[in-house]
């Protein structure tokens, strides 16, 4: 994508090409862990995804249905938040080659 | 129709406030600009002004509600002094980054320790890297004056910078003088209806305000912020002429006092100007070719214009009303001796750090930094180039 120079840019940092997340796919900062959805244990009880600063929890219906590794940055608050005893996201280790990652 | 009214420096500004009816004030009541905020929302339960009134709990807080106000498109300003300013640090730089131009009134006053209410330039110089526009004022007068136009000047679209207008502490904040106000309309038509660029409010149009920016793209944002200072010189000037084509009273980025046959020169910026003066017609009397040079903007920092004034000079004294410890002068100092760095002939040129804390300067201070140009003139001979005014030795 060809950046702009400082003359081109719109007075004031404003961004006129709002919701450009969706090329923007913040899930690259993710370094070393990430959380893992495991169903069984799910009550459904939203915490995760009214935790997540992100909005990286998926949800279909009125189901939780995993993790967005697009948008998820690895900040660890969904498993943490999540009450079930034994827990229905946990976060495991997670190697990202640098090569995929400037995919 | 204008009037004359005996008016304080508080005052002048809450009036002129009160003609041009801002959509928003925020502010924070603190020594010595209390009176600014108190007058105004005086004007509000009167029903005087139809624009909000919002008293947050700090000025922090104060300077965050500007913003948003501002990025929603409203014409807003703030007033406040010392700690009240530096507790606005972060936002002032976000005001000016998100290019709002919102305008503050800052009754100047020393920064704590030790805990000081009177007058001196250490708040408004600290945020000299911020980004505002600082307009300096030399009485009540100018103080009204320079209020009204620092709208003109923030809002114009070449600009969209937040102005700030200093005025002393107690020296010009709580005296009275008789001040021309102008007629409401005039003041109003002269300000004119603002329009914002991206107000929040138009929800016909999607965008961000103020998201992140890394590595790839900060320094052009800093690069397009900076340029909207860079044209603020053409408005000033043109803004100050209208101002004086309207109400007779005209102005530019520097006030020459016989300056233009004099050998040497002192230059002085705020209410110390007016006493400074007398300091040069006694002198003058005296046999002295002595003339002032009082800077009205500090930034965007008329470095041209003040060594075109200056540059013939033998000698010249730079006082400040604020100090940078450990820097080689103070601000008004090391901006002038730069300015001055590519002449050839120029003049020998030394600082003095004066009134911090409302510590007086009189007459026989400007005397006295008289005789050392003098002797340096003759001599060539600098001993110090940082002294202080009217200090206990
Ligand atoms: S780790 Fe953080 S970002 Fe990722 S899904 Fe959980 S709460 Fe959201
Ligand atoms: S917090 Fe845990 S139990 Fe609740 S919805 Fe999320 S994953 Fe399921």
């Amino acid at each position: 994508m060809k950046k702009e120079t400082w003359r081109e840019l719109t007075i004031g940092t404003i961004n006129l090409n709002a919701g450009n997340s969706v090329v923007n796919l913040t899930g690259t900062w993710r370094s070393g862990r990430k959380p893992e959805f495991r169903p069984e244990h799910c009550i459904h009880c939203f915490f995760c995804w009214l935790y997540c600063p992100h909005f990286a929890i998926k949800v279909e219906g009125e189901k939780i249905a995993g993790i967005n590794y697009d948008y998820c940055t690895g900040c660890g608050l969904c498993a943490e938040e999540c009450p079930t005893k034994e827990k229905a996201i946990v976060m495991v280790p997670e190697e990202i080659k640098l090569a995929e990652r400037r995919k | 129709m204008k009037t004359l009214k005996p008016l304080n420096g508080n005052q002048s500004i809450a009036e002129a406030a009160r003609q041009i009816d801002p959509d928003v004030i925020a502010a924070y009541p603190i020594t010595p600009s209390t009176a600014v905020v108190e007058t105004i929302a005086q004007f509000k339960a009167d029903g005087l002004i139809t624009g909000e009134f919002v008293c947050p709990e700090s000025e922090h807080s104060a300077m965050s509600v500007c913003i948003g106000a501002a990025a929603a498109g409203g014409r807003v300003m703030t007033a406040t002094s010392s700690q009240g300013l530096a507790l606005m640090w972060e936002m002032l730089y976000i005001a000016a980054g998100l290019r709002l131009p919102i305008v503050a009134a800052i009754a100047n006053r020393a920064l704590s320790a030790p805990i000081n209410i009177h007058g001196d330039h250490s708040d408004t110089m600290g945020a000299r890297d911020s980004g505002w526009i600082q307009i300096y004022s030399e009485n009540c007068q100018e103080a009204y004056d320079n209020f009204i136009q620092a709208f003109r000047i923030a809002e114009h679209p070449d600009v969209r910078t937040p102005v700030l207008v200093g005025f002393d502490g107690f020296i010009i904040s709580h005296s009275t003088e008789i001040v021309e106000v102008e007629d409401d309309e005039e003041v109003r038509q002269f300000v004119g209806e603002y329009l914002p660029l991206y107000p929040l409010l138009d929800t016909s149009r999607r965008f961000t305000v103020g998201p992140i920016d890394f590595t790839d793209y900060y320094f052009e944002h800093k690069r397009n912020q900076i340029e909207g200072i860079e044209n603020s010189p053409r408005i000033i000037e043109q803004v100050g002429q209208e101002f004086g084509q309207r109400f007779g009273r005209y102005y530019g980025f520097i006030d020459a006092y016989r300056l233009e046959d004099a050998e040497l020169a002192i230059v002085v910026m705020g209410s110390a100007a007016g006493t400074c003066k007398d300091a040069i017609d006694e002198l003058r009397e005296e046999g002295l070719k002595i003339g002032l040079l009082k800077p009205r903007v500090f930034r965007p920092f008329p470095h041209e214009i003040i060594a075109k004034a200056l540059k013939d000079k033998l000698a010249v004294a730079v006082l400040d009303r604020s100090s940078s410890p450990g820097a080689f002068g103070a601000p008004l100092f090391n901006e002038i001796r730069s300015a001055l760095y590519d002449y050839e002939k120029r003049p020998k040129i030394i600082n003095y750090i004066y009134g911090l804390g409302g510590r007086d300067i009189k007459i026989e201070h400007f005397k006295e930094a008289a005789q050392n140009l003098v002797k340096i003139a003759t001599t060539g001979r600098i001993d110090s180039y940082v002294g202080y005014l009217n200090l206990r030795e």
